[in-house]
């Protein structure tokens, strides 16, 4: 199917299966009852699902094909973000030329970064590309800020004027696609349960199977070949009449225009942006993200996103009342003391979760989650050969 | 006129002479030696040659073109294959795939931007991998991870891979290097059979008398980075030169 072989065709009709139907899969308990705070299926977090699945696969196709890793990918979010949000003051609220021009510019951008911190490999070329970054969120943080809007981002006002978009005096624009609200949801009850599906969520799914599909292609194709090459050896390659260097600025590109297409999908879901998302946080958020799912391969780091994603948003927002309701059966002595224990792991303590869980996974799972759906695949279907990335998407549907 | 001329070519790295004036001249379709103590600049003149290094003074010609100043992958594209010391091959990928990098180097040079094509359906990239694996017997190791094959599969992986170039010359740095006796004569049979079937010259750094005699046509003893004597092998065993500077210390 599209030239892919029936492996990979399986795998792409899967995710898509998955993302079409994420509104049911991520809200598998009903409201109002003890777990429904586990539910992921509301617009907002399966936006998040999807754009940082886009990150993280363009990331993945320089770090886990080439192996160069960088560490300033969130610049390209970035200037992908702010170039929407422009393409909207300026243009038209229509979704399409701001995501365009976000993937163009990022790429632009992408493109003198990459040629510069390309002439120096290994942790030079982290540091490279990590000072870029902080270089960019600095500037825009304070002198591009007639640009960027500084400290308080931009966002759309009843100031602006897109050129092809007929706005009221007073009317502040919302982002659509031909007329369709981004924000738009049909919201279907079924019993005690809640199914939302969202305009913006589907459009932002239709962009990462997109973005999977090529990347499955980029995979697949000699370029793709040359670029593990270039992680093997190097030297290999260069000594076999192959110039590595437009091969690793080739990769770098396309990682920062998938890097600018999830930049601008985020102001088209939500028109506003802030220099924070450039921090450096972000972009070693897309390396953990990337290394949680398996580098390298090409479910792990959507996988990789959903997990954060997921954890960053569900366990950050379980409390001690929550607990001591989960707990109310015991004895009060042991539920005061289950409640203490568990207290530094939720809430704000989401990240030492996440940093025990990250730790578990590199320790024993160095191949990241897919390795562990392969392994438990393995475990259970011995007749069948368990396949490496479909095994995986089946037991971790989290997008 | 060879096809490598090597003319009044100097390299210093500090203080260290490691090349002093080395004048050399590779004739074509022949098996030309380099052998030398160590310290005597070999690997420094075989890196000169390949554009690792550049020599401060002379001239690199191959084919009347000059070497100097261009990068490895260019001067691999003009025909010069290099063979390393330890086998350098794509330790990560299969063997069919360590194959077919080359394939695609030779069709569609140094750069291409196919993306989005795929490999599976180049079917003539496909045939050549076949048939030079049939050739060197490795047909049977094709999916296997290169990784984890022998020494001597991997030296001989790596010359298939430079050998699907059709190089016009090949170069050798030690490739027999730390081997048993038994696979260094399966290295010269394959190197010997190699040089039958096609045209190709050869150059080898060799520390192995066995193999230098066993194969050189000429050969070229370098001692502190200035060439000592070039002669036919016949003529180098009872050179008095040599002897003071090299086989006095090796058993022949």
């Amino acid at each position: 199917m599209f030239g892919l072989n029936s492996k990979d065709s399986t795998l792409l009709i899967l995710v898509a299966v998955l993302a079409l139907f994420a509104p049911f899969i991520l809200n598998p308990f009903p409201e109002g009852s003890a777990l429904a705070q586990f539910n992921a299926g509301y617009p907002d977090l399966m936006q998040r699902f999807v754009i940082f699945g886009i990150f993280a696969i363009g990331f993945n196709i320089l770090f886990g094909l080439t192996g160069y890793l960088s560490f300033g990918h969130a610049a390209f979010l970035g200037v992908g973000s702010y170039a929407a949000i422009w393409m909207m003051k300026l243009l038209t609220l229509n979704v399409i030329p701001a995501i365009i021009m976000a993937i163009i510019f990022a790429g632009i951008f992408a493109l003198v970064v990459g040629f510069i911190s390309l002439r120096r490999s290994g942790i030079y070329f982290s540091i490279l590309t990590l000072a870029f970054a902080q270089m960019s969120y600095a500037l825009a943080y304070s002198v591009l800020t007639p640009i960027t809007g500084g400290e308080t981002g931009l966002q759309l006002k009843a100031t602006d004027t897109p050129l092809l978009s007929n706005l009221g005096p007073t009317e502040i624009g919302r982002a659509n696609l031909f007329g369709l609200d981004m924000r738009t949801s049909y919201e279907l009850e079924l019993g005690t349960w809640l199914f939302t599906f969202n305009t913006g969520y589907y459009i932002a799914a239709v962009c990462m199977l997109i973005g999977f599909y090529v990347s499955i292609r980029i995979f697949r194709s000699p370029f793709g070949m040359m670029l593990r090459a270039v992680k093997s050896n190097q030297q290999r390659l260069n000594y076999t009449g192959l110039n590595s260097k437009p091969y690793t600025l080739a990769a770098f590109v396309i990682s920062g225009m998938y890097a600018g297409l999830a930049g601008g999908l985020m102001v088209a879901m939500d028109t506003q942006v802030g220099p924070e998302r450039m921090f450096w946080t972000a972009s070693g958020e897309v390396v953990l993200m990337t290394i949680l799912g398996g580098v390298g391969t090409l479910i792990g780091p959507v996988l990789g996103a959903g997990m954060i994603k997921y954890m960053e948003n569900i366990i950050s927002k379980i409390n001690d009342n929550i607990l001591h309701q989960w707990f109310a059966f015991m004895p009060d002595g042991i539920e005061d003391f289950l409640v203490t224990i568990i207290h530094p792991f939720i809430g704000k303590g989401w990240h030492l979760t996440l940093g025990i869980i990250f730790m578990l996974v590199v320790i024993f799972l160095p191949g990241g989650l897919v390795e562990g759906g392969q392994r438990i695949g393995r475990m259970f279907g011995s007749g069948k050969k368990a396949d490496a990335d479909t095994g995986a998407a089946d037991t971790k549907p989290a997008e | 006129m060879g096809i490598l001329e090597i003319k009044n070519v100097s390299k210093n790295f500090g203080g260290l002479k490691a090349l002093s004036d080395v004048n050399l001249s590779v004739q074509e379709n022949t098996v030309h030696a380099i052998i030398g103590p160590n310290g005597a600049g070999k690997s420094t003149l075989l890196n000169c040659l390949v554009g690792k290094l550049i020599p401060d003074t002379g001239s690199v010609t191959f084919q009347g073109q000059s070497l100097l100043g261009r990068r490895p992958h260019e001067i691999n594209q003009m025909g010069v294959s290099r063979v390393f010391q330890t086998p350098e091959i794509f330790t990560d990928l299969s063997v069919f795939e360590n194959i077919m990098i080359p394939c695609f180097a030779h069709r569609d040079g140094a750069f291409q931007m196919n993306a989005l094509a795929s490999v599976r359906k180049q079917s003539d990239i496909h045939e050549q991998a076949e048939a030079i694996l049939e050739d060197v017997g490795m047909l049977d190791k094709r999916h296997m991870h290169a990784a984890s094959m022998s020494r001597g599969d991997k030296r001989r992986l790596e010359m298939a891979m430079c050998l699907v170039q059709e190089p016009k010359l090949l170069l050798l740095d030690e490739p027999t290097a730390g081997m048993a006796r038994a696979d260094t004569n399966n290295t010269i049979d394959l190197l010997k059979e190699i040089k039958e079937k096609r045209d190709i010259t050869m150059a080898i750094i060799e520390h192995d008398m066995h193999v230098v005699f066993s194969m050189a046509e000429r050969i070229t003893v370098l001692a502190q980075g200035t060439p000592l004597v070039e002669e036919t092998p016949e003529n180098i065993k009872g050179h008095p030169k040599v002897r003071e500077a090299y086989l006095g210390e090796a058993q022949v």
